[in-house]
Formats: C-alpha cells, sequence, structure tokens
C-alpha cells in the first residue's frame, strides 16, 4: 500500500510534457557541466556549416557549370543541375590545355624542386637546431627576414643572373634555389625542421655518437626517421605550392615573351581564352566557340590533380599542422 | 666596517666566478660542433649570398640607373632617384595601385584573422564530423593560386548570390565617405575569396588552440569565470603571439598573390619595350612595394609586440628594481673601498696614533 502510494507520487501526473519542468529545459538549452547547451550547438552547427557551403560554393558552382551544354547555361530555368551529364566541355578544356602533356610537366615542375627543398631544408634545419655556433641568431634572423621579404625585389636581378647562366627556361631555374635552401616558401620549411630536431632528445644522439656513428650519420638513421611527419608536411606543402605557383614559373622556367615549351597546368589556365582561340581555329571537329562552362571545366581541370591527392591524402595535411608546429612557438 | 667585509667577499667572489668562466671556455668538442654546424648550414650561406645579398644589392643599383638592352648587353645610365621621382610622380598606375593595396589589406589583414579565430575555436568545440568540417575548411590552400582566383572571379563564382551583395554596398556607401566604402564594399565583393585567403590561418589556430590546456579552463570554471571571460583571459592571451604570425602570414600571402596587380604591374614594366621602363624602372618600384610590405608587417609587429600583458609588466617591473638594488650595492662597495684606501692612505701618514692591530682604531 505504501509502496504504490510512493510509485504514484513519483509517477508522472498526466499527459507527458506536464513532466518537462522549467529546469529540465534550462539544462536542455543551456547546458550543464557534462553536456554542452542546446543553444551553443545549434549555433555552431549552422555557423559551421553555412560557412562550409561558403567555402565549398565555388566548387560546387565550378562542378555543376562545367557538366553543362551551352543550352542549359542560356537556360534560365537551369541554375544549378544540369539536364544532361555534358563531358564534351571537358574534351574540348583538355586539348586546348594539352592537358596531358601540360599535367606531366606539372608533376616535374612541382615535384623535383620540392624533393630538393626537403634535402636542402632537413639538412639546414638540422644544423641550426643540434650545433651552436656564433651567429646562430643573426641566421635565425635573416631566415625570418627572406620570408616576409617579397620576391619582386630580388627577381630582376636573379632573372638577369639566369639568363646570363642560360640556365633561363629550364628546370635548373627552380632546381638550383631550392636546393640551396632559397625555393618558394622555403623558411617556412626550415623553420618547421628546426622547431621539429629541437624536440628529438639530445641523449639519443648522443648515444649513437657514443656507439660510433659520426655526426651524417646520426642525422640520418635518428634524427631524420623520427622527423616524418615534418618530412611529410613540407613535401605536401612544397609540392602544392610549387604546384600552384603561376608567377615564378613563368619568368623563370615557362618564359614571359617565349615560350621555353615548359608549362604547366596552372599556366595554361592563366592563358586559356588565348589557348582555346587558336585550339578552336585549327581543330578539324565543330569547336564551339568560348563559353562559361568550358573555361570552367578547364579551371576544374587544372586544380583535379590537387583535389584527388588533397582526399587521398588529407589525413596528413589536417594532422600535420598540428604535429609540427608550423606555428613556430 | 661591515661594508668593508662585504666588499672583501664580494671580491672573492668575483674571483671565483672568473675562474668557472674560464674553466667554461668552449672546448674542442664545442668547437667542433660549431664547425659541422656550419657545413650543416653551408647550402642556405651560399643561397642567402646568391640568391638573397646579390640581388638585393643588384636590384638597388639596377634601381638607381635607367638600364637598356642592346644587343651588345645592358647599357647603364646612372639617374640616381630618378626612378623613384618619376614613378611617384609621373606614373599613371603604380601610386593609386600602392594606395588600393594599402587600404585593401589594413581592411582585410584583421577580417580574415578574426574570422579564422572564429572558424578555429568553432572547430576546436567537441563537435561531431569534425575531421569533415577540417577537411573542407582545408580545401582552399589546396587550389588556391593566381589564375584559378583570377578565373572563379570572373565567372562570378567569387562572390554569393544569395547575399544580395549590392545592397549592402549601397548602404555602406551612403554614410562613408568614398575612399573608405570603396574598399568594404570590395570586400563584400569578394566575400568568399577573402574567406580562402585563410585556410592556413585556421590551422595555425586550431594546433594553437588545442595545446592550452584544458585543466585552466576547468580552474577558471571553479573560480565562477564564464566562458566569455575564459575566452578573453585565458584563450586570447595564450595565442597572441598566433595572431601576430597569422597577421604577418597574411599579409605577405596576400602581397605575393597573383591577384596582385601591383606585382603584375613590376612585371609588365619589366618587359615594356618603352625606353624610360625596364629593369631600372621595374627594380624601383620592387623597392618602393617592398617597403611598403615590409612597413605593413612592422605595423602590425609593433601592434602586438607593443601592449605586454600584466605578468610581463610584473617581471619587468621587479627586473628594474633588482638593478635598482644592484647598482645601490655597486655603489655603496664604491665607497667602501674609496674610504678603505682614504683609511690607508691615513694610515701610511701616520695619523692614526692609538692604532693597535687588532683591527679597531
Amino acid at each position: 500500500m505504501t509502496a504504490q502510494a510512493t510509485t504514484k507520487a513519483l509517477a508522472p501526473q498526466g499527459p507527458w510534457y506536464k513532466n518537462i519542468t522549467k529546469e529540465k529545459v534550462n539544462r536542455f538549452l543551456m547546458g550543464s557541466k557534462e553536456k554542452e547547451g542546446f543553444i551553443k550547438m545549434f549555433v555552431i552547427y549552422a555557423l559551421l556549416i553555412c560557412i562550409g557551403f561558403i567555402y565549398i560554393y565555388p566548387i560546387l558552382y565550378m562542378v555543376s557549370k562545367s557538366f553543362m551544354s551551352l543550352d542549359d547555361l542560356l537556360d534560365s530555368s537551369i541554375s544549378w543541375i544540369p539536364s544532361t551529364l555534358n563531358i564534351s566541355n571537358y574534351l574540348q578544356a583538355a586539348s586546348s590545355m594539352d592537358f596531358w602533356k601540360s599535367f606531366l610537366q606539372s608533376v616535374i615542375i612541382a615535384g623535383l624542386p620540392t624533393l630538393c627543398n626537403v634535402v636542402s631544408c632537413s639538412l639546414i634545419g638540422y644544423g641550426l637546431a643540434r650545433f651552436d655556433f656564433p651567429g646562430k641568431k643573426i641566421v635565425l634572423a635573416i631566415i625570418i627576414f627572406t620570408f616576409v621579404l617579397p620576391s619582386q625585389i630580388t627577381m630582376i636581378p636573379t632573372y638577369v643572373m639566369y639568363s646570363n647562366l642560360k640556365i633561363l627556361g629550364t628546370l635548373w631555374a627552380f632546381v638550383i634555389p631550392s636546393l640551396l635552401g632559397m625555393g618558394i616558401n622555403a623558411p617556412i620549411f626550415i623553420l618547421i625542421f628546426y622547431q621539429f630536431f629541437k624536440q628529438v632528445p639530445k641523449v639519443l644522439i648522443e648515444a649513437a655518437q657514443i656507439d660510433g656513428a659520426g655526426y651524417f650519420k646520426s642525422f640520418l638513421q635518428i634524427s631524420l626517421p623520427s622527423a616524418t611527419p615534418a618530412l611529410i608536411t613540407v613535401t605536401l606543402f612544397s609540392f602544392v605550392w610549387y604546384w600552384n605557383e603561376s608567377y615564378l614559373t613563368e619568368m623563370y622556367v615557362h618564359g614571359v615573351l617565349t615560350s621555353s615549351g615548359w608549362t604547366t597546368l596552372v599556366i595554361q589556365l592563366d592563358n586559356f581564352a588565348s589557348n582555346f582561340s587558336s585550339y578552336a581555329t585549327t581543330a578539324t571537329n565543330a569547336a564551339t566557340n568560348l563559353n562559361e562552362s568550358i573555361s570552367m571545366a578547364g579551371t576544374m581541370l587544372s586544380i583535379l590533380p590537387l583535389l584527388i591527392m588533397y582526399f587521398i591524402l588529407q589525413r596528413y595535411f589536417v594532422e600535420s599542422i598540428d604535429r609540427t608546429g608550423i606555428t613556430g612557438e | 666596517m661591515s661594508d668593508l667585509k662585504v666588499s672583501a667577499e664580494s671580491k672573492a667572489l668575483k674571483k671565483q666566478e672568473k675562474k668557472i668562466k674560464k674553466k667554461i671556455k668552449p672546448g674542442r668538442l664545442a668547437q667542433r660542433e660549431a664547425i659541422t654546424g656550419v657545413i650543416f648550414i653551408i647550402p642556405w650561406l651560399i643561397g642567402a649570398c646568391v640568391f638573397l645579398a646579390y640581388p638585393l644589392i643588384t636590384s638597388f643599383y639596377y634601381s638607381l640607373n635607367n638600364i637598356r638592352i642592346t644587343p651588345i648587353g645592358k647599357n647603364f645610365n646612372f639617374v640616381g632617384y630618378g626612378n623613384y621621382t618619376e614613378i611617384l610622380l609621373a606614373d599613371a598606375d603604380f601610386p593609386t595601385q600602392l594606395i588600393d593595396y594599402l587600404t585593401s589589406t589594413i581592411i582585410s589583414v584583421p577580417v580574415i584573422v578574426v574570422f579564422a579565430l572564429i572558424i578555429a575555436i568553432m572547430l576546436n568545440e567537441k563537435i561531431k564530423f569534425r575531421g569533415f568540417f577540417r577537411m573542407i575548411f582545408f580545401i582552399p590552400v589546396i587550389i588556391v593560386s593566381g589564375p584559378i582566383l583570377g578565373m572563379l572571379t570572373s565567372q562570378g563564382a567569387g562572390s554569393i548570390t544569395a547575399i544580395d551583395t549590392q545592397s549592402i554596398t549601397g548602404a555602406i556607401q551612403s554614410f562613408l565617405p568614398m575612399a573608405l566604402a570603396e574598399p568594404i564594399s570590395e570586400l563584400f565583393e569578394n566575400m568568399v575569396m577573402i574567406l580562402w585567403y585563410s585556410g592556413v590561418q585556421i590551422l595555425i589556430f586550431l594546433s594553437g588552440l588545442q595545446k592550452i590546456d584544458r585543466s585552466m579552463y576547468e580552474a577558471a570554471q571553479i573560480d565562477g569565470g564564464s566562458g566569455w571571460e575564459c575566452f578573453w583571459k585565458i584563450t586570447l592571451p595564450t595565442i597572441k603571439p598566433l595572431i601576430l604570425l597569422n597577421c604577418v602570414y597574411t599579409i605577405v600571402f596576400i602581397s605575393n598573390n597573383d591577384q596582385n596587380e601591383i606585382i603584375e604591374l613590376i612585371k609588365a614594366s619589366m618587359f615594356s619595350g618603352i625606353q624610360e621602363k625596364g629593369y631600372g624602372y621595374a627594380s624601383a618600384m620592387a623597392w618602393m612595394y617592398s617597403l611598403v610590405v615590409l612597413l605593413l608587417v612592422g605595423l602590425f609587429g609593433a601592434l602586438f609586440l607593443a601592449k605586454k600583458d600584466v605578468y610581463e609588466k610584473q617581471v619587468k617591473k621587479a627586473k628594474r628594481q633588482m638593478k635598482k638594488e644592484a647598482r645601490e650595492v655597486r655603489k655603496i662597495e664604491r665607497r667602501s673601498a674609496r674610504n678603505e684606501k682614504k683609511i690607508e692612505r691615513n694610515r701610511a701618514k701616520g695619523k692614526y696614533k692609538t692604532y693597535d692591530g687588532s683591527g679597531d682604531y
């Protein structure tokens, strides 16, 4: 009898919503110690989704436009989803950009300097992090200064120097600076390696040296393997930055006034309109005039390799920054 | 009298210190390590000479000359600062472009950095699909490059059609002076592109935020601090150096971006066939541009380095106090040494006749 009474008193009276007390609502909306409030989470998700949409809006726009045929473009009732999956835009853009040749050359132009960058920057970063010598602070200060200094100021004499050395329009114009630690954004990479090698315990290296390893061997076999995250980061970023560089590539490798034969997808995209018109006049099959869809397809083609690489390796990209101390504390 | 003792003791201490210092003079191992370190950075040293020092000096020399390229070689014609005055006074594009660049950078850098900070803080919360969101916000880093951005903006993908930018710019232009309204409305028109510039900055902030000790927040919460207070008193001071870093990074990025019209201008004048222009003229442009960029970086740096927080202020105060005390001690030492000499001298003269050798007189 008494047990029944207590259960009755505890059991909810009337409809379900009577059970919702003010405190419960408050806790649900504003959160408690254990759980975040609904309002806060809602605002965060809403903002993230909205801004995320803005972020990928240009890409979505590009994808949707690139598949549209001319009729779809002119049809005002079609704004996002094309009526037919039109691949001819891509075919035309690819042949006007000479896709495979420029793709291969892009890989070479971005890949070789990247390799040199990794080698030279890791050596320099190790030298700065591991050893003490007079003037080290000055060297670090100059490295930071070179990062801030716009490349335009050294560009003209370097251009003249390259043309005197007859390496203008060859790959050497990119390889030599990156071998000497002066490649594109090399200061950042040096600082990443510097940061990373400083974290390697000195005891390890000393132990190796007692066991008979020389300076270089202890660098190669002990420090370098423990710096794998830094190696991955530098490789990825260097590749991406060289791939996307069009100003210096055009100056040094592609040539401004006369083309040297070297070209990259990004440069092809830069000259897309003129390339396409020359393609359209020489093409035997019926080539349409340049329209939005074709140029969007061209843009898509030039970023597609990077996008694919990013989706495969995105874990490394995103995690790399956490682990390498790119923040430069 | 006690002064005398102190001075004697301090002298002994100083001697000891000197001895220790002599002992820890760099030995042969340290010397060898230093040499190895220099060997490791030799590539950079060569690179710095060939690709930094030499071009810097040469480009300055170029900027003072009028260079004409003849079949025999380059023809230098020294004009002093003539190139600079010509650019500032007679060039049609450069000064206006430079001012445009300055205003747009000064406005967009805070926008980008604040935006990156907000996104980073949101991504740092405990949310689901964190990896997915991070992936999205990192895409721009991969594909941002001059021609692609140019293509996108020319096709109208740079502004969001959902937001009525026209009305916003109209509203801004109605109550702000033209010089200010123009860059701000430009900002709204290219909103997507501005957001796209903040990919790396978000990641830098994110990694900084993750390194903050959680227990600090817990302690603050126990003391009754709200989330808002925690942000201003814990998060912001901790990541302050990162804010400066991001400002510098943003400035450098905007300055070296192909979308920047000034660097196109420099390239165009470098290869233009007009007699007055050419390498010298372009070098002068590059020097002016670089000085402006460095000034801008310095400005932001001064803004963030000038204000130090309370702890640093206290440390500084304590250090100053210690220095003052040390100076005082030295003064006393000097005085006592003087007195000692005086006594010595007087004693030599035989003034203290009652001196009995026990140390008292």
